[in-house]
């Protein structure tokens, strides 16, 4: 721990003195609460970390936008939808998912309602099975995506194919995603990482928002793609 | 600020870094700020140099360049006269796939009409993304939002660095695009498709896909920095700085991040589809395939409006700052300053349209975009107002800074007359697509934006470098670049109401164009001389950065708070955090001796007991 400490000497110094009454930042977590040189504007409104996710996740909202705008552009300008003689989409095992996930939302919201009072095994057990409902979840998706694939359709085979594979295969990597960031996350916690604690474990809170953002987006893109 | 957190806070000590944490790898915003001020000062640059090129073009289309064309003997007689005659001479016995880098583009030095796309293209990319975006957000959003909020760094300066450098590695790959075979994008900076979404009609292979991916990768850069402002500007203000307390620049940058970071998402979801469509073969923009050519324009342009506000916004803000300092007379109506960004960012959503008037767009839609646009005008005229009112029975202290900002207002009301013309739909139908939206596109990014840069860059130059811009050289390059600019773009709009198309290489070709000749050459004369200019103003800064005077830490006797940091500012800017007691614009305030009133100044106002100054 010697060295990183060194190296950061000058955050160290901008860091440590200036407190004033918020939970202490790590020095190894340099996302964390930002950098909170600022002496006096102890009552921020909102904490640095949760604002900047928050702003992410609205640039994330319009980056579906844009593509959902697609999809409704394309999808209510064709004569026929679905084109004839495409395979039908797997409306019921995707429910069955659609379950799934929202499952996982509420596993999610169970486990941030623990951060305050840090149980930290329940916390753990949380974004565990969290995760692997998220796993299930792409698992499943990615069956369904094979037999599609099996059945010739694919990205480039039409207009269908491709707003099909493009929206549920953009929701599916930000799935991904969020189940990789809740796995690091999960084994820091296991390995009982300085990172979070009691008093900081806005870490955890930041992946749960995301965790939110990929749920949420899920039954819109399930409604607008595969009911026709 | 409390007796508690003024022991509390102490200053930075500096601890000593390598040349590569304090130069490259710098999360200090300060040196980030300088970073993106170079990158955008060689762009600037490069864009100049590729509309040079350009502007020969259109005054003697298909004439050999001077100095690196072939020779008129050699035209005439075939003997090799010049040095370039002898290596045209040698190109040619080539076989084409041999030939230079230069021979495949310009032939004998004459710029071929595939090229010429290219230029217009880049020359709009370049300038829009990686010169007037990275100096008035990148720049003087990193170097004045913890300087002028009073704090000692961004709020996530990692994720700072960061941004400069995915905005590098943007940079590097719209440079590769001009290598690549095929040449680079030439579809114009708005790529419509389908001549942008499949490489056979226009030849541009990965030349395109590298403009998609660039422009990506800069979106996920401005991505970071937006959410960096915001967020800094939201928490990490100096007590006492409440939001209406906040100069107009913060507020500009305030509301141009929040633009950045919605509107650039939706370009990257339309950069994705482009992509797609050009290497998986999918149809999104290709209607033989089920697709629809007018989706590329409505997401562009949902995209493309707000971000003409992310250029001339900064500059609105920081001519603001300007007039007043200059006028030593506080802004005014400071309130609906602010409100009227707001409402010019709010109204920006939903104009998209206009942009979209001839492209076959239902007529009931039309109007609507057609009054959505004419509404902006409201916010706009009570800005220029208040800058009228400002410098009103001011006094005016003639500037380098000022005499910029006084230009960015006069320019900006052109830009801003010619555009209510073209917002109205049976006036575009006439003159859309031709020079007069040329002219309009320069007076408000050139005139506007760029003015914008000239005047900040001047300002705030003493507390960047330590030393004071050349004020001469200031003056001969304002007064030039003035002339010059009108001159070269003003005749745009006669050319335009002339009907001269643009975006064609060859104007000559077409017989009711050809009267424009002479005025095309007036034009490019004037360009040349606006390119020239330009030379004196890179020059004075470079110069002035090392050998120039050295600058006192207030040396405008401005009232907002980077005044009050040494200068330049050291890393962690403040001895002390400063405490806020009065607004950004106090000059000449009643009871105050001098006619200015730091915002750190606990000297009071006086008032005439209803609260009234």
């Amino acid at each position: 721990m010697a060295k990183p400490a060194e190296e950061k000497a000058d955050n160290l110094t901008i860091e440590k003195d200036v407190g004033q009454g918020l939970p202490p930042i790590l020095d190894d977590d340099s996302f964390g609460n930002g950098n909170r040189s600022n002496g006096g504007d102890s009552d921020r409104p909102i904490n640095s970390a949760v604002l900047a996710m928050l702003l992410f996740i609205g640039a994330e909202v319009m980056f579906f936008a844009g593509i959902i705008g697609a999809f409704i552009v394309l999808r209510f300008g064709a004569n026929d939808w679905p084109p004839p003689g495409q395979p039908r989409l797997p409306v019921v095992v995707t429910g069955i998912n659609t379950a799934i996930l929202l499952l996982s939302g509420l596993t999610m919201f169970k486990t941030k309602r623990l951060l305050k009072d840090w149980h930290r095994e329940k916390i753990l057990h949380g974004l565990t099975i969290t995760a692997l409902l998220g796993a299930l979840f792409l698992a499943v998706q990615g069956f369904e995506w094979t037999r599609l694939l099996g059945f010739g359709f694919t990205l480039s085979s039409n207009i269908y194919g491709t707003v099909f594979y493009t929206l549920i295969g953009c929701h599916a990597l930000h799935v991904l995603g969020a189940v990789i960031w809740l796995t690091i996350v999960a084994s820091r916690l296991r390995m009982n990482s300085p990172a979070y604690s009691a008093n900081n474990h806005v870490g955890i809170k930041l992946s749960g928002m995301y965790w939110y953002l990929v749920v949420a987006l899920w039954p819109v893109l399930y409604g607008l793609v595969y009911f026709n | 600020m409390s007796e508690a957190a003024a022991v509390k806070d102490t200053p930075i000590e500096h601890a000593h870094q390598g040349f590569l944490k304090t130069y490259i790898f710098s999360t200090d915003h300060k040196m980030i700020a300088k970073q993106f001020l170079l990158l955008g000062l060689v762009m600037l640059m490069l864009g100049g140099g590729l509309v040079m090129l350009l502007r020969w073009q259109l005054a003697y289309p298909d004439k050999p360049l001077p100095l690196i064309g072939i020779s008129e003997t050699y035209m005439e007689t075939g003997e090799t006269e010049t040095a370039m005659d002898r290596y045209w001479d040698e190109q040619f016995s080539k076989p084409e796939k041999e030939q230079s880098w230069i021979a495949t583009r310009m032939p004998a030095g004459v710029i071929s009409p595939n090229f010429y796309n290219t230029l217009f293209t880049m020359h709009a990319t370049i300038m829009i993304f990686f010169v007037v975006m990275p100096i008035l957000v990148g720049c003087f959003g990193n170097f004045l939002i913890p300087l002028m909020i009073g704090t000692r760094d961004m709020a996530f300066p990692v994720l700072n660095m960061l941004s400069f450098w995915v905005a590098v590695v943007s940079g590097v790959i719209i440079l590769i695009g001009f290598f690549v075979p095929g040449g680079h994008a030439a579809t114009g900076w708005t790529a419509y498709p389908p001549l942008s979404a499949d490489p056979t009609w226009t030849g541009v292979d990965w030349g395109q896909n590298l403009w998609c991916f660039s422009l990506i990768f800069l979106g996920i850069s401005s991505m970071m920095g937006s959410i960096n402002y915001i967020t800094t500007i939201i928490n990490m203000r100096a007590p006492g700085m409440t939001f209406m307390r906040l100069p107009l620049t913060i507020w500009s940058l305030f509301i141009v991040a929040i633009l950045l970071l919605l509107a650039l998402p939706v370009l990257t979801s339309a950069l994705a589809m482009l992509l797609f469509d050009r290497m998986a073969g999918t149809s999104f923009f290709n209607a033989s395939g089920g697709g629809d050519p007018l989706l590329w324009q409505h997401l562009f342009w949902f995209f493309g409006h707000p971000e003409v506000y992310v250029l001339i916004l900064p500059a609105m803000g920081i001519g603001s700052e300007i007039l007043s300092v200059f006028s030593r007379k506080p802004i005014f109506g400071y309130h609906a300053m602010v409100y009227a960004m707001v409402s010019i960012a709010g109204l920006g959503w939903i104009v998209w349209g206009h942009h979209m008037f001839q492209s076959g767009m239902n007529p009931a839609l039309g109007t609507t975009f057609m009054i959505s646009t004419m509404v902006i005008a409201v916010p706009s005229a009570i800005k220029t107002f208040n800058w009228l009112g400002t410098l009103w029975g001011g006094n005016i202290q003639f500037t380098v800074p000022m005499l910029n900002a006084l230009a960015f207002v006069s320019m900006f009301v052109i830009g801003g007359l010619s555009g209510i013309y073209m917002a109205s739909t049976p006036v575009d139908i006439f003159i859309h697509d031709t020079y007069y939206i040329v002219a309009h596109i320069h007076y408000v990014v050139f005139g506007g934006s760029l003015f914008g840069i000239f005047a900040a860059i001047t300002f705030w130059f003493p507390k960047m470098f330590g030393r004071m811009l050349g004020s001469k050289l200031g003056k001969i390059h304002f007064w030039i670049t003035f002339a010059a600019f009108n001159c070269t773009f003003f005749p745009m709009h006669i050319l335009g109401v002339g009907g001269h198309m643009r975006r064609i290489a060859n104007p000559l070709q077409y017989e009711f164009l050809q009267q424009f000749e002479g005025l095309n050459i007036f034009i490019t004369m004037s360009a040349f001389t606006l390119g020239m200019a330009q030379l004196i103003f890179i020059f004075n800064v470079f110069y002035s950065m090392f050998k120039g005077k050295k600058a006192e830490d207030n040396p405008w006797k401005a009232n907002t708070v980077e005044w009050t940091a040494a200068t330049p500012p050291p890393h962690g800017n403040f001895a002390e955090i400063p405490t806020i007691y009065h607004g950004p614009y106090e000059y000449n305030a009643p009871g105050i001796d001098e006619d200015y009133l730091p915002q750190t100044s606990q000297a009071t106002i006086a008032t005439d007991g209803n609260g009234k100054q």
